[in-house]
């Protein structure tokens, strides 16, 4: 394996494995808080032992978050010196503010997670807040840093080198807003459809049980509002890459060639040698009307970039299928039950529309490690887009197939200890006895 | 301010951030270290106590050390695209060993009680906190002996290998695993809740404590022949006397403190010890960031990126050390 390509692939598994557990820190901080503002609301101790609950179960993802986060900080550098050489001074302001939003998680996470009978409930509860607006913040300033390598702004480059940095006008890049924004929703709508998704499965074997009919309100809560606004963000993200970055637009459209009233492609398989779209349904001038307002506008192809500058057309394109299928899925399901609440119906009594929501469980994460591709390997081969060269930010490092085999042994080893970890938790779920019959609430934890 | 002092502020804020991990992070490392040693009638106490003491706070902790890569990478790039370069080994076994601390502590107090289940995640989560402080060590040390060039030149063994694995780097590294546990001991002291475990701690600080003499002559014998740089100025510059002597100043009335059970003064005195030995190793090196190539100014990044991120840390510093102390208070003071 050429050393460019390891390393490619240990960011990439490195990336998409944070990614779920920085979603999860995300997500969860705000179910808790919910569920524990009711608790005091209403006294009704399933609201307790719901937040306490689930922060055992945020516990072990915030620690493998925090040390997988670990690993990407260190393999900016392992993998790409160059790159953090060149763009450390430009875009290293979000990642300072990024480490404070770190402080302020981690720091107010170990007040709520072992603060239980230490400090008031009403503190307790402003830590939880904290903690749910500190994730967020931290995974807003990442992703900024992230935009601004798909749309870098606040420098210009002279003989090599960057000069007239602006700090500040890089932060503001015009892909800042619509990609922290996109993230947000999509963090919080993963999280809330999937604890919604895992607690209509319990629902559906035992339909009274109040503590999942909670815990599906409170998931609902926070899943379905974003889950309905994601393609509106995403349409937005759209229009920013159609202006900003054509070529990443045109590989995940599969649009070979620059037209007027561009089709919209949806499914297919591009074949990238005969440059066509094959068993695609083509909607026409919809790509011109979503992505410039206008059903004749010209979008630019694959054409206006050198063959050699392509990122790889067909897997851009489908994981950009994959992302907004499952938008599409979530959304409408979100609609529905958004609906039904409204119409003050029993969601916990539908069981047409729990099924539907079980299946929704694991699209939300999908979907976001769909999109990062679609953003990741549609930018190649730029690090920087269009500054940059990926191939010009790798460590002179040889052999860097040695660590990409180990890290992602241990990430596969990681991911079975969480998953085995996190199934002991769920299946302690009161209501459920467990396979040795103990009664759930005993069993567990020695802190909390 | 004048643009000239910026790179010297914060270099010196990267310092303080090592500083802050060394005694935060670094503790937490050497409590893993004391869970390896766990012995005697009440090792299970013993082991009971290390795990509340750094339950609550070591992902806190943890963050100083992202914060020093963070400052690094971002005031001076150029510094820290070398040493990854050349340190990639070491480098990525720490983190392998972070990783591993991080996740095994946590596994095991969410995992089954059950005893076998427990020792699995215990010994993973014990032997990480040995191996990380000594590739972190490792690390400090191939940097003070000059070991980071420009660009790797040579076969990978000369250009990847040589660096580090040499004696005085891994006496730094020894130097390093003894002094967390030391630290990790002497605030075990104040952590206990009943006399017989506090003298278990006082007895493993005081071996910790002597060990450290032994350990630091050490690895300043091997800079004669390893760090010429640093073994030049901790002799003979202006502060290298004063400084000597107020590292061992400390390091006696931390002994000394242990000794007659005044465990508030140890843990002042120890810190002091190796706030030192940092700052000894700072100085030392200074007007280098990565000797004998690159100094701190030459590897800064320009002032208005300098200016910004001084202004972050101090706004910064505004809700952080409130949070930190209230973090400490609800859980570092024992309820009367
Ligand atoms: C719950 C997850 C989720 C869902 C349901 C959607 N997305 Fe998405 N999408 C993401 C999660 C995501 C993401 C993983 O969070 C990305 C990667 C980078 C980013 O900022 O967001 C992303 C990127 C991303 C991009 C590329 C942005 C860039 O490269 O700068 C576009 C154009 C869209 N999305 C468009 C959509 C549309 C039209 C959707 C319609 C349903 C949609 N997304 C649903
Ligand atoms: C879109 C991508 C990312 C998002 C949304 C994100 C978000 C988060 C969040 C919310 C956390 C808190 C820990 C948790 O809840 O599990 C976290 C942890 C962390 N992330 Fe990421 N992250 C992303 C990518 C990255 C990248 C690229 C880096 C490295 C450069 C990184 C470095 C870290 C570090 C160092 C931590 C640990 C902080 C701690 O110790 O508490 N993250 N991330
Ligand atoms: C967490 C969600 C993310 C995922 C799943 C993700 C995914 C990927 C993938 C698949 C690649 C390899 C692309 C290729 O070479 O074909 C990559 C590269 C990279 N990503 Fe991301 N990415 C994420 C977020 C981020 C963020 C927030 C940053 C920076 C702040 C970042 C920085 C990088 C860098 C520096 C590379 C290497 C250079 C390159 O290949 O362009 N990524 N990422």
């Amino acid at each position: 394996m050429p050393n460019l390509l390891a390393a490619r692939s240990q960011m990439a598994v490195s990336l998409a494995f944070h990614i779920v557990f920085a979603v999860v820190g995300i997500g969860m901080p705000l179910l808790m808080v919910v569920a524990e503002r009711r608790w005091l609301a209403t006294r009704d101790p399933v609201y307790l032992d719901l937040a306490k609950r689930w922060s055992k179960g945020t516990a072990i993802m915030f620690a493998v978050g925090a040390v997988s986060g670990t690993i990407l900080s260190f393999e900016l550098g392992l993998l790409w010196p160059w790159f953090m050489e060149f763009a450390g001074p430009i875009i290293g302001m979000p990642f300072s503010l990024e480490g404070f939003a770190f402080f302020l998680e981690a720091i107010f996470l170990g007040v709520y997670l072992y603060g239980w009978n230490r400090i008031s409930p009403r503190a307790h509860l402003g830590a939880g807040i904290l903690v749910a607006l500190s994730g967020a913040v931290s995974g807003i300033f990442v992703v900024i840093a992230n935009a601004w390598m798909n749309t870098p702004s606040g420098f210009r480059v002279v003989g090599g080198h960057a000069v007239d940095i602006d700090p500040v006008a890089a932060m503001l890049n015009p892909a800042a807003f619509s990609q922290t924004l996109h993230m947000t929703l999509a963090a919080y709508a993963a999280t809330g459809l999937a604890v919604a998704g895992i607690h209509a499965a319990m629902l559906l074997r035992q339909p009274a049980n109040p503590f999942n009919r909670r815990a599906l309100a409170v998931g609902l809560l926070v899943g379905v509002p974003a889950a309905i606004l994601q393609p509106l963000s995403g349409d937005l993200s759209a229009r920013h890459v159609a202006e900003h970055q054509p070529a990443k637009l045109a590989a995940m459209e599969s649009l070979f060639e620059t037209r007027r009233g561009a089709p919209l492609v949806i499914g297919g398989w591009p074949d990238v040698e005969s440059r066509e779209i094959r068993l695609g349904i083509e909607v026409p001038h919809a790509l011109s009307l979503l992505a410039f307002g206008d059903p004749n506008a010209e979008v630019k192809g694959l054409d206006t970039v050198p063959r050699e500058d392509w990122p790889n057309v067909p897997f851009v394109h489908l994981s950009f299928q994959v992302m907004v299928a499952l938008g599409t899925y979530m959304a409408l399901v979100s609609l529905w039950a958004a609906w039904l609440a409204w119409r003050r119906r029993e969601i916990a009594e539908n069981r047409r529309l729990l099924r539907l929501l079980v299946y929704g469980t694991p699209m939300g994460f999908v979907a976001i490690e769909a999109g990062w591709m679609v953003t990741e390997v549609g930018r190649q081969p730029w690090v920087v887009y269009g500054v940059l060269r990926t191939a010009d930010a790798v460590t002179p490092m040889p052999g860097l197939i040695v660590p990409f085999a180990f890290f992602s042994l241990l990430y596969v080893a990681l991911a079975v200890a969480v998953v085995w970890l996190l199934r002991r938790q769920i299946l302690e779920s009161p209501g459920l006895p467990d396979r040795r019959g103990r009664p759930p609430l005993e069993q567990g934890v020695q802190h909390v | 301010m004048s643009d000239g002092l910026l790179p010297l502020l914060l270099g010196g804020a990267v310092m303080l951030s090592l500083n802050a991990y060394v005694l935060l992070g670094g503790a937490d490392f050497g409590g893993g270290v004391w869970d390896l040693l766990a012995s005697g009638p009440r090792r299970a106490r013993q082991r009971a106590l290390i795990a509340d003491a750094i339950g609550p706070i070591w992902e806190a902790n943890h963050v100083w050390l992202i914060l020093v890569i963070v400052l690094l990478f971002t005031c001076f790039p150029p510094a820290f695209a070398r040493l990854s370069v050349t340190l990639h080994i070491p480098l990525a076994l720490m983190l392998v060993g972070i990783v591993l601390r991080g996740s095994a502590f946590t596994f095991r107090s969410y995992d089954s009680q059950r005893d076998d289940v427990q020792r699995r995640w215990g010994s993973v989560f014990a032997g990480a906190s040995v191996v990380t402080p000594l590739l972190l060590g490792v690390a400090v040390g191939a940097i003070a002996s000059g070991g980071v060039p420009p660009a790797p030149s040579g076969t990978f063994l000369e250009g990847y290998v040589r660096p580090w694995a040499r004696a005085f780097p891994m006496g730094v590294g020894l130097l390093t695993v003894v002094l967390f546990a030391f630290l990790a001991a002497v605030y075990l002291t104040l952590e206990a809740d009943d006399d017989a475990l506090r003298e278990d701690f006082r007895r493993r600080a005081l071996g910790a404590g002597v060990a450290a003499f032994g350990a630091a002559a050490l690895a300043l014998a091997l800079a004669s022949g390893g760090a010429p740089l640093v073994w030049r100025e901790l002799l003979g510059a202006w502060w290298a006397l004063p400084l000597h002597l107020a590292t061992g100043a400390a390091a006696i009335a931390a002994l000394y403190a242990l000794w007659t059970r005044r465990w508030r003064l140890a843990r002042a005195a120890a810190v002091t010890q190796v706030s030192c030995i940092l700052w000894g190793w700072g100085l030392a090196q200074y007007p280098y960031l990565l000797p004998p190539h690159l100094t701190l100014a030459d590897a800064a990044a320009p002032a208005v990126t300098l200016r910004l991120v001084l202004g972050a840390l101090v706004l910064g510093a505004f809700v952080l050390v409130p949070s930190l102390y209230y973090l400490f208070r609800v859980f570092k003071t024992r309820p009367a």
